[in-house]
């Protein structure tokens, strides 16, 4: 018998909610419109402005739209619902608590149009969130404004490229980047109008001190490392690089995507960067945003601070009050404060975990990481050795030379109950498979994902249509990716 | 299965084959098989833009990531393969012959004989793939 708990409550294939559609149905109860309906719309909004035809709305009642909405959501894989070892996504749990505190009224119905006066609780928190930011990278200058972690390189090269003009030193227009890099590196540098220049990693996965001296001169503006790297390394020659780097005047770039994994131990300032930025939904525990509403704050050196996007908050008299005599700044790079709710659920989460608390986040992120890697690497190939940070990277070209790439593999861990990891990148490793645990999972559910994983590799040895067939319990089977990349149907009804 | 005879490769993957006076240019087999075969989209370069040997000559997109093709030889792009803006699939199902890329008139020719045989191209490969 079925567990009544277990059993997918919705059938196999669901309708599109327009396909629920009945003519004259309706979910709501509107007030009659007024007799001159018409002419008003027509006296508000200039004709070439209205619709000639109804929009082709779905007709269906309230409980429709409910279950609907409720049975796609119970489809969806996420971290609420099944482990999500995303590699470098860091798909970390967000404490409810932080929905809580980003939802009182106080917060979530505050408008930015507001005095000072009855925004000094919100201006509290913007400055308290910037000083702990600025004493956990040992960089004093601090922005919330980005809206998400790219956004944050940009805004922090910008910083960097006014600082280098008002220096007068306007040919710096080149910013070295690894080859481990994430993609958002060499896109936000060249949005700056800088040219991305690419040096690749030793055989040790880190970067060649070598190749960087090499590409190092008077037109280098900053070299974005990434640190731990994005093979789940730390760069253990990060002085020496960070002296060649500040030798030929130029400045070192945290690519901050990693901080999770040293959050509370190490400060980046330390290790000799300038600038950086933090996504807060890595390291601080705000949802992904899904293309929504993120924040990516920065963090810079003193001598940086004055160039920072304007407004800032300052805490002068007694009270929190907007600077908005910043003479140096690059100007603002979002409407208003940023995204409030986001810094608002940060410093919920750095209350609750203080000092001691980011400290041991991130222990469990590396410890986990290890704990997993040390139960794969007899199975799985795994070429920069047996000891990780936050996360790790499988080489599955053993399993494709049986016919099972990395990208069959992760389908076929949907079978098992795990969201896959991430695949193909970094780049320089081929059939390259992701894994980064994070920090709140359990033994238990590392040990159950190992297992999965070891299964999966037995069955590309055994039975290797068993994976490349994969996945074969999900609501929707495999996909024909190509298909869906060159023929998108990307509205409804279909053409 | 060994390249084919009549091409020279260098290890960026690309190929090039000798047609008349121009140089016809490819990405491998090899290439193909490491995007999946899945490639989604192709974009050759401009007639009659003027490249050095290793400039970018143009992007090759797959559903598993979209990498960068290097012009083998110097010279200025004759020719582009206007076809794969319609069927970018021509690339994986045949490499070597409709899904050419672009074709260039070489600046010099004696850069021919820096280029890999499929023999030493062959080996190459096979020395990367990680055991």
């Amino acid at each position: 018998m079925t567990n009544p708990a277990t059993r997918d409550i919705a059938p196999k294939s669901l309708p599109t909610i327009f396909e629920c559609s009945v003519p004259g149905r309706k979910g709501h109860s509107l007030p009659p419109l007024p007799a001159d309906a018409d002419a008003l719309v027509t006296e508000a909004i200039p004709k070439r402005f209205l619709r000639r035809e109804p929009a082709a709305l779905p007709e269906v009642g309230e409980l429709d739209v409910v279950r609907h909405y409720t049975r796609l959501s119970s489809r969806t894989m996420c971290v609420d619902t099944n482990f999500y070892p995303l590699g470098s996504c860091t798909m970390k749990y967000n404490p409810k608590v932080n929905e809580t505190v980003a939802g009182l009224e106080g917060f979530a119905g505050a408008h930015p149009e507001e005095s000072e006066e009855s925004l000094q609780g919100i201006l509290k928190i913007y400055h308290d969130v910037s000083q702990a930011l600025s004493r956990l990278t040992g960089l004093a200058g601090c922005s919330l404004q980005p809206a998400a972690g790219a956004h944050g390189e940009f805004t922090a090269l910008l910083v960097a490229k006014a600082w280098f003009d008002d220096r007068g030193e306007t040919g710096r227009c080149e910013v070295i980047i690894p080859d481990t890099a994430h993609g958002t590196n060499p896109a936000s540098a060249l949005r700056c109008g800088l040219r991305a220049v690419e040096i690749k990693s030793d055989a040790r996965g880190r970067i060649d001190l070598g190749q960087l001296k090499s590409k190092l001169g008077p037109s280098t503006a900053c070299v974005m490392i990434t640190n731990p790297n994005t093979l789940g390394l730390f760069e253990d020659q990060m002085h020496e690089a960070a002296a060649l780097i500040h030798e030929a005047g130029a400045l070192v770039y945290l690519d901050g995507a990693n901080f999770n994994a040293i959050v509370g131990r190490v400060r980046p300032a330390d290790f000799g960067a300038d600038l950086m930025h933090i996504n807060v939904h890595k390291t601080f525990s705000i949802p992904h945003g899904g293309g929504g509403p993120g924040a990516g704050p920065i963090c810079v050196r003193d001598f940086l601070a004055p160039y920072l996007p304007s407004p800032w908050v300052v805490f002068k008299d007694g009270r929190y009050m907007l600077e908005r005599d910043c003479p140096k700044s690059i100007g603002k790079v979002r409407s208003f404060f940023g995204n409030v709710n986001n810094i608002v659920r940060t410093a919920a989460y750095l209350r609750q975990l203080g000092a001691g608390g980011l400290r041991e986040v991130s222990g469990h992120a590396v410890l986990n990481a290890n704990y997993l890697l040390s139960l794969l690497a007899g199975t799985y190939d795994v070429p920069y050795g047996i000891r990780c940070m936050h996360e790790f990277v499988i080489n599955a070209t053993r399993q494709k030379n049986l016919g099972v790439k990395a990208m069959d593999i992760a389908k076929k861990l949907l079978d098992y109950g795990f969201h896959p990891p991430t695949t193909y990148f970094p780049l320089i490793v081929p059939e390259a498979l992701m894994i980064e645990p994070t920090e709140t999972e359990s033994k238990e559910t590392l040990e159950a994902f190992a297992a999965a994983m070891l299964e999966i590799a037995r069955l590309a040895e055994t039975d290797a249509a068993r994976v490349t067939a994969a996945p074969e319990t999900t609501p929707v089977t495999r996909m024909d990716e190509l298909a869906a990349a060159r023929q998108p149907v990307l509205a409804w009804p279909k053409a | 299965m060994p390249s084919p005879s009549d091409v020279r490769f260098v290890k960026s993957h690309e190929w090039a084959r000798r047609e008349g006076g121009l140089v016809v240019v490819g990405i491998s087999a090899y290439a193909v098989e490491q995007l999946n075969k899945e490639i989604v989209y192709v974009e050759p370069p401009q007639k009659g833009r003027t490249l050095k040997a290793g400039d970018v000559l143009g992007v090759v997109e797959a559903v598993k990531a979209a990498s960068d093709i290097y012009a083998p030889v110097s010279g200025r792009v004759a020719e582009s393969n206007e076809a794969l803006a319609q069927n970018p699939s021509l690339v994986a199902e045949d490499p070597y012959g409709a899904g050419w890329i672009a074709k260039i008139e070489p600046s010099d020719p004696s850069e021919w004989e820096n280029l890999l045989s499929p023999e030493d191209y062959d080996s190459f490969t096979a020395s990367e793939e990680p055991h």
